[in-house]
């Protein structure tokens, strides 16, 4: 197939989808576009099954006394619920399904640089499911997310050795697509597209990768320790044979801590991009969004030892981690700032993206500043293993990861399909969200100052009402994540129905048909300004 | 010309040219083994970590490896290092038969390393070195050495499967080479099979003192 034909009338049916027919073409398929929709496809069944153990969870916490689940059972719930939302829905969420199609496209590339490897990476994250899953019929696993020895390496008696197996290879799935990032951004630049003028996307889509790179390969090498002690009775971990149960935890976080800026810099990179469309302005300190979002992805790498502030680590450890953890709010709140500066004066159109855009900003500063409660020695003694600790990682999580990511399917949904979804549910399904969020996790911050303990599925009578709130809350969240999931299968039904640039955006994605061509672009673009270049009409209407 | 495959006559579709191809390949590499950095990284931790928790033990016990075989093996090894930088030398002046022809020898040197180490571990099972039920180590340190086995196996484990593996990609290159597929413009695989090779002999040069030299100073 040759790549330079010109096509004077662009045809409507030439684009990635119909390029080829049948369930071989897309299984086959090396297209970063529908590698990106095959994700998508993953990545959506494991958000509900995640999200169903959520709505167990909550429905067992509706009443202080146990009534639907077993101590044992609910141990599975909250450890299934948190190992399916992480490993399988939040961390590929983004990069894996608007980075693998944006990413070549926002570079003016015809591809990520190993298409081969991106399709093997998607094979990796569902072999990774399919051990998962297999844990989840066989009875489940009880250890939580973190899988703290020694109880996961000797004493738990249900199914470790399947899940760690599964979290294992689906490491490997995100290091292929973070490499693949990381050689495409740096090789595959369309001409003239220097790095300060890249959109910030592709800037938290690099930083990600960064991270990704140099985290996973760690948590790799644990588990393989925790299987090994698991299945062999080596050591490591162990105690009884002389090994330090405390080094897992710092091998964990020295992971999982950056984990979560994986989760949360790419919807800090969707955010830019969806801000700065709407408000119909340039982007308000453009380079010190990009240097902030590097220095999220370095800090990130110092500060796992607050999360092991009354494990046992030393006192003097403690100090350098919660400083050095304040320091992560600096680039954060760099970020909210110059968010709200570009939305300052600025002509903004209340499309459902940027609802979503002020949803993130919003949660993830009250996400963020409860972090700096957990950052502090005293404080985080008191709230430990709380309730606050869990509305605070969910106000990041849900409240910024998630809304970013929906945010970007909104904001995409276009280019990907050709077709825009009903734009009267999806604000509905926006406020929904966003009502239905904050009443289930902002209860759970007086709970958890209160002194409930997370993980347990019993609780004293007075903590009731704040629990029946935050149930409800979940209800009215699930209701706001199926009905987008309605509209936009919806939509597709529809004929085609839009442009090219729906949105009036920059960007090269905006310069190529919707849905694009297999091969991204007529012609290679060359790129020549800045990006963000919208303050045209502005000037004019000042 | 197929629209996926990396092609002998060009670079595959979705580059500009060659040059664009073998820098992303060779930063596909490099990219890979910082992964492999980190993924060794961790065990370096926790041997540096319970070295330093029981370094009398740690000392006991390395004398029980065997030094003149390990020492062997090192030598072994610096020379399959050399003929690989031979072999890229080689590709890249598209000289097939000696491309063949030290692609060979990198080959039988990974292989005899393999064959060294696994008398190693061998006489281990027979000394009753192996972490388990079976481990038997006489001194006060008994638990604390079988600590430095679980890491010496595991270490030295990890590194053979990368040798392993690295021998599966030399011999598949052999293949190739022997058919021709390489030239003077197309060889960044062997040029990135060659990093992969180096970057597995360096993970050796430290495992070789941190575990064999432990006592010797």
């Amino acid at each position: 197939m040759s790549n330079t034909v010109h096509h004077s009338v662009v045809d409507r049916e030439n684009d990635y989808i119909h390029a080829g027919y049948g369930l071989k073409s897309w299984l086959l398929t090396v297209d970063h576009k529908r590698i990106a929709i095959l994700y998508l496809i993953s990545i959506t069944i494991f958000f509900f099954v995640g999200g169903f153990f959520a709505f167990l969870l909550r429905l067992e916490l509706m009443t202080p006394a146990g009534d639907i689940v077993s101590a044992e059972t609910y141990n599975k719930l909250f450890t299934m619920h948190g190992v399916v939302m992480i490993f399988f829905f939040l961390i590929p969420s983004i990069p894996a399904v608007l980075g693998n199609f944006l990413v070549p496209l926002m570079i003016g590339a015809k591809d990520l640089a190993f298409p081969k490897l991106n399709l093997m990476s998607w094979y990796v994250y569902n072999i990774g499911g399919i051990f998962a899953l297999y844990a989840l019929v066989n009875g489940g696993v009880d250890t939580g997310w973190t899988f703290y020895t020694p109880y996961s390496s000797t004493y738990s008696l249900s199914n470790v050795v399947p899940v760690v197996i599964g979290a294992f290879i689906l490491g490997f799935s995100s290091i292929l697509t973070a490499l693949n990032f990381i050689v495409t951004i740096h090789k595959m630049r369309a001409p003239g597209l220097t790095w300060f003028k890249l959109p910030l996307f592709i800037w938290a889509s690099y930083a990600t990768s960064i991270i990704t790179v140099l985290a996973t390969p760690v948590i790799a090498i644990t588990l393989c320790l925790l299987l090994f002690e698991r299945l062999m009775g080596v050591g490591i971990f162990d105690p009884a044979l002389g090994g330090d149960p405390i080094l897992f935890q710092h091998l964990f976080w020295f992971y999982s801590h950056p984990a979560v800026y994986i989760m949360i810099i790419p919807s800090m990179g969707v955010i830019s991009e969806v801000v700065t469309c709407f408000a119909r302005k340039r982007i308000f300190g453009y380079k010190f969004m990009a240097y902030a979002i590097m220095a999220i992805a370095i800090f990130g790498f110092l500060v796992w030892g607050h999360h092991m502030f009354i494990s046992g680590q030393s006192v003097y450890a403690g100090f350098v981690f919660s400083a050095l953890s304040f320091m992560v709010a600096i680039p954060s709140a760099i970020k909210v700032f110059n968010w709200t500066a570009t939305l300052y004066k600025g002509h903004i159109e209340f499309r459902t993206p940027i609802l979503y855009a002020f949803g993130f900003i919003g949660l993830f500063t009250i996400g963020g500043l409860t972090g700096l409660f957990l950052a502090s020695l005293a404080t985080d003694v008191h709230l430990t293993d709380t309730y606050f600790v869990v509305a605070h990682f969910h106000y990041i999580m849900v409240g910024g990861a998630v809304m970013g990511y929906l945010g970007g399917i909104h904001f995409w949904w276009p280019k990907m399909t050709g077709r825009m979804y009903n734009e009267a549910w999806a604000k509905f399904s926006a406020l929904i969200l966003f009502v239905g969020f904050n009443l289930t996790f902002f209860p759970q911050f007086v709970l958890g100052y209160l002194g409930m303990p997370r993980r347990y599925y019993i609780y004293p009578d007075e903590f009731q009402v704040l629990n029946v709130l935050s149930t409800a809350g979940a209800t009215i969240l699930g209701l706001g994540y199926i009905i987008p999931m309605v509209y936009l299968l919806w939509s597709l039904r529809k004929e085609k129905n839009v442009g090219t640039n729906p949105w009036g955006a920059t960007g090269l994605e905006w310069t190529t048909q919707s849905p694009p061509i297999t091969h991204n672009f007529e012609k290679t673009p060359v790129v020549t300004g800045e990006p963000y270049v919208y303050q045209e009409e502005e000037k004019v209407v000042e | 010309m197929s629209n996926n495959s990396d092609s002998a006559v060009g670079h595959a579709h979705h580059f500009t040219d060659m040059d664009q191809q073998r820098e992303a390949s060779t930063l596909g590499m490099w990219t890979f083994l910082v992964t492999e950095i980190m993924f060794f990284g961790g065990l370096f931790v926790a041997y540096a970590l319970y070295r330093s928790m029981y370094p009398e033990a740690f000392a006991e016990a390395s004398l029980r490896l065997n030094l003149l075989l390990g020492a062997i093996n090192t030598g072994v090894l610096i020379c399959s290092s050399l003929t690989m930088v031979l072999a890229v030398r080689d590709a890249q002046s598209g000289k097939v038969k000696g491309l063949v022809r030290y692609l060979i020898a990198t080959i039988v040197l990974g292989s005899a390393f393999l064959v060294i180490k696994a008398f190693e571990y061998s006489h281990k099972i027979h000394e009753h070195l192996i972490p388990g039920s079976s481990f038997q180590f006489a001194g006060p340190f008994g638990q604390q050495a079988e600590m430095f086995f679980s890491l010496y196996f595991m270490m030295t484990g990890l590194h053979a499967i990368h040798m392993i593996i690295g021998i599966g990609v030399l011999s598949v290159l052999l293949y190739q080479a022997k058919r021709g597929r390489f030239t003077a413009e197309y060889y960044s695989p062997i040029d990135v099979a060659g990093l992969y090779w180096h970057f597995v002999d360096v993970v050796w040069i430290y495992l070789f003192p941190l575990l064999y030299l432990v006592s010797r100073h």
